[in-house]
Order: C-alpha cells, then sequence, then structure tokens
C-alpha cells in the first residue's frame, strides 16, 4: 500500500491520483466508443464534463447540507479542496440527473449513448481497485489462506487485488464485445450486471462490510438488486428490439 | 440473422441471465453472517477509519496523564502537530475555537505534540502564543507518532465515543467549518 506522495510540503493522496488517472485513460475510450457508434464524440465529452463537474458540486452541497448552520456561518469553506467533506451519494444523484438533462438537451440516443460509456466505465472501474490497493480501503476480511497479505494488523484476504483482477476481466469482456449482447443499450446493462454480480461475489471477503439484521451485508444486497434490475432491462430491450416495429433500432450497434 | 436464431439466441440470453441471478441469491444467502449484524468483522486497533483508535498513554505539558482508552464515551479529536510545521500553525486558532465550542459537549481535543522532534519550550512558547486551553501531550520519544504510522503533519483523527475512528485527515490546515463539520458528524451518531 502506497497512500500518500510527499512532495515538499505536499501530501498527495496516491488514490485521488489513480482515480484521475482513470478518468484519463477512460475518456478518450469513450469518446473511441461513441465515434464507433456514430455519436458525436465532442458532444457527449462535453456531457460528461458537464456531468462530472455537476457531480463534484453536488457532492460539496450535499456535504454542506448536512450541517448548514456550519457552512451558512463560512460560505467560503464551500470552495475547500477537501476531498472528505464531500457527500458521494449527492454527487451521484446530482451528477446522473445532469447527465440525464444533458443527454436529452443534446438529442443523444440514450441507449447507444449508454452504450459507449460502457467500455471506459469497465476501465475507470479498473483504476478503482487500483486506488484501493494504493489506499489500503476496502481491505479483506482476515484469514489464514496462503495468500493472505498482512494489512492494518492483520493477516487478510488481498480483497483488493480481487477487485482489481475481476475489473479487469470484465473491462476485456465489454471492450470485446464478447458475448456481443444483441441490442442498443445492452452492452452498458450487461457491463452494470457484471460489476454488480462481481460486488456481490468479492463483498464475502470484504472486511469493511455493514450489516443489515440477518447477517446480510448490505453491498451484497444492494449489488444484488441492481443486477436484477440491470439483467431486467436487458431482457425489456432484448424484447422490444426484436419485436418487428422496432427491429430497426438494433442497427445502432451494428 | 433469422429470426429462429435471433429467437434461439434471446433464448439462451434469458436463461444465462436467470442462472446469473439465481446463483447471485444464493450466494448472497450462503455468505450471510449471522452473528455480525452492525458490527465490523474486525476491531483490532489500527490507525485509520473504521478501527478501534490504538490506546496510549501521554504526558502532558501540565504534568498530568492522558490515556486514551480512558476517554471512551467521549468524542476525541487527536491532533499530531509540531512548532516548525506551518500548516499546523495555521490551523491551530480553529482548533481551539472549535475546542471552546464543543467541550461541554463531550468532546475531547488532544495535541499530540511530537517532542522528539521538537522542544518542551518550544512547545510552552506556542501554546502561549496562541492561547491554548486542549491538553497538549508530549510524545517525546516518538512511539506514538509510530504507532499511529504518522506520514505527515499535520494529521488528525477524529474518534467517536466508541473510541471507533470515523475520519483522518493527513495534512492541513483544516478550517474551523470542516472540524465542526466532523465533530457535528460524530454527536449525531446513534450512541
Amino acid at each position: 500500500m502506497f497512500p500518500f506522495l510527499r512532495l515538499g510540503p505536499f501530501i498527495i493522496p496516491m488514490a485521488s491520483l489513480a482515480l484521475l488517472a482513470g478518468l484519463w485513460a477512460a475518456l478518450p475510450l469513450i469518446e473511441r466508443e461513441a465515434a464507433r457508434l456514430k455519436i458525436n464524440s465532442s458532444t457527449l465529452s462535453n456531457v460528461i464534463f458537464y456531468s462530472l463537474l455537476a457531480g463534484l458540486i453536488g457532492a460539496r452541497l450535499g456535504y454542506a447540507l448536512e450541517f448548514p448552520a456550519i457552512y451558512s456561518s463560512n460560505p467560503l469553506s464551500l470552495l475547500a479542496l477537501t476531498p472528505t467533506t464531500l457527500s458521494p451519494s449527492a454527487g451521484f444523484v446530482v451528477g446522473l440527473i445532469t447527465l440525464v438533462i444533458f443527454v436529452q438537451r443534446k438529442q443523444l440516443p440514450i441507449r447507444a449513448t449508454l452504450d459507449s460509456i460502457a467500455p471506459g466505465l469497465a476501465l475507470f472501474m479498473v483504476f478503482v481497485g487500483l486506488a484501493h490497493i494504493l489506499s489500503g480501503d476496502a481491505y479483506g476480511a482476515p484469514t489464514s489462506i496462503p495468500w493472505a497479505i498482512r494489512l492494518w494488523n492483520e493477516y487478510r484476504h488481498p480483497s483488493q487485488f480481487y477487485e482489481t483482477f475481476i475489473a479487469l476481466t470484465v473491462f476485456l469482456v465489454i471492450r470485446e464485445r464478447f458475448p456481443k449482447p444483441e441490442g442498443a443499450g445492452l452492452n452498458f446493462l450487461l457491463t452494470i450486471a457484471l460489476f454488480s454480480a462481481s460486488r456481490v461475489f468479492l463483498e464475502t471477503f470484504r472486511g469493511d462490510s455493514v450489516f443489515w439484521p440477518g447477517g446480510f451485508r448490505e453491498a451484497q444486497v444492494i449489488a444484488l438488486v441492481i443486477m436484477a434490475i440491470s439483467l431486467y432491462w436487458m431482457k425489456k430491450w432484448m424484447n422490444l428490439d426484436s419485436s418487428p416495429s422496432t427491429e430497426g433500432s438494433r442497427s445502432i450497434t451494428e | 440473422m433469422t429470426e429462429a436464431s435471433l429467437k434461439s439466441r434471446k433464448n439462451r440470453w434469458e436463461i444465462l441471465m436467470m442462472v446469473s441471478l439465481a446463483a447471485g441469491i444464493l450466494w448472497t444467502l450462503i455468505s450471510r453472517v449471522p452473528s455480525a449484524v452492525s458490527a465490523p468483522l474486525s476491531s483490532s486497533p489500527s490507525p485509520r477509519e473504521g478501527f478501534l483508535a490504538p490506546d496510549f498513554t501521554l504526558d502532558t505539558l501540565d504534568g498530568n496523564k492522558v490515556t486514551l482508552s480512558e476517554l471512551r464515551g467521549q468524542i476525541v479529536v487527536i491532533n499530531f502537530w509540531a512548532t516548525w510545521c506551518p500548516p499546523c500553525r495555521l490551523e491551530t486558532p480553529a482548533l481551539e475555537k472549535s475546542y471552546e465550542q464543543y467541550k461541554d459537549s463531550g468532546v475531547v481535543l488532544l495535541g499530540v505534540n511530537l517532542t522528539d522532534q521538537d522542544s518542551v519550550s518550544e512547545v510552552e512558547s506556542f501554546v502561549q502564543e496562541f492561547k491554548l486551553t486542549y491538553p497538549i501531550l508530549l510524545d517525546r520519544d516518538g512511539s506514538v507518532s509510530a504507532l499511529y504510522q504518522l506520514r505527515g503533519l499535520p494529521t488528525t483523527y477524529f474518534v467517536n465515543r466508541a473510541g471507533i475512528i470515523r475520519t483522518v485527515l493527513v495534512g492541513g490546515p483544516m478550517s474551523e467549518t470542516f472540524i465542526r463539520s466532523k465533530i457535528e458528524a460524530l454527536l449525531k451518531e446513534v450512541q
């Protein structure tokens, strides 16, 4: 683990650098896939940029809304560069809403647009795994298996390595479009379903799980629900594409 | 692609999806940990978020002793600092102000000085200069900074009433808003 890099007076969190590198690597891939699917790649890049920006602003405002009295007495703190004063859930919701609004306003085909995001998203998830390797977050449960790693005072499952390896596998599957589901939007849904399935599997080896009554792991249940929704929509879009009236929509990915 | 082969391919996909979902549900059921409701799988001390804060006992500048584990039940902010560290100097007024505001709400602030890299006389001058009222602890041999695996100064740990570290901030300076929001979050936690 290599959580921080000291550069003179500055302390740089390596996980943040890995995530930035992930964005840097994912965006060209998204543009390339957009071009292949005949979507205006520069428009899509702008949409993604504004969604990320809105997500960042939403994350800070979401955090500030949890402590309105504190932030109203010092509104300039909204501009602070501290990543620990961000609300990831608020950021995700605001970013997603912004993405949907922009896609509609720019009249981008939603399903094909989602497909163009899929390989970039899968590659970004590889960097999320690398960020966890660097920071030591998402650590494994204590174990005595031969390949356990010593981390945080105990021998643990190398859950960050499992995560990175599976993300890399999903990325290769999605990039190579193998197995290729027939129809626009299905590659994106397959990406979400595969990552959800991997979380359902990998959560078992995590040491930082939050448990619900009955001993269910929170992340596992949420991932299972997301997986079910993705598969349901895959089935729905497959049926839609195989009906005679919408046969032409398949051509978007072909 | 003919309609028949398209239908056959769609059927294969549907079977695969159903099997995957069933496997996911089965795996979730068999990997439950009934005894671990709302409890971490590991409660060994480690200087990171989600773990018990490693225990220590240190002398204070005014000659008393403070043991972290004896503060269980209170919110503890542990700030590692040194007089020669510029961001430490910058964040000290915000720390003092926050301490003044929350000390009667069950919040303890411990300023752990890296005395092995500093001097007691410098620490005394610093305390007078900033009119500090929170306890200043002297890590004379660097054992506590080693225990907390410090990677830079200042480093601050926000510890909840159960002794679990909730936030770690490496580097600074912290703003008063940041400190107060982290303390308020800990005050909101259900005991």
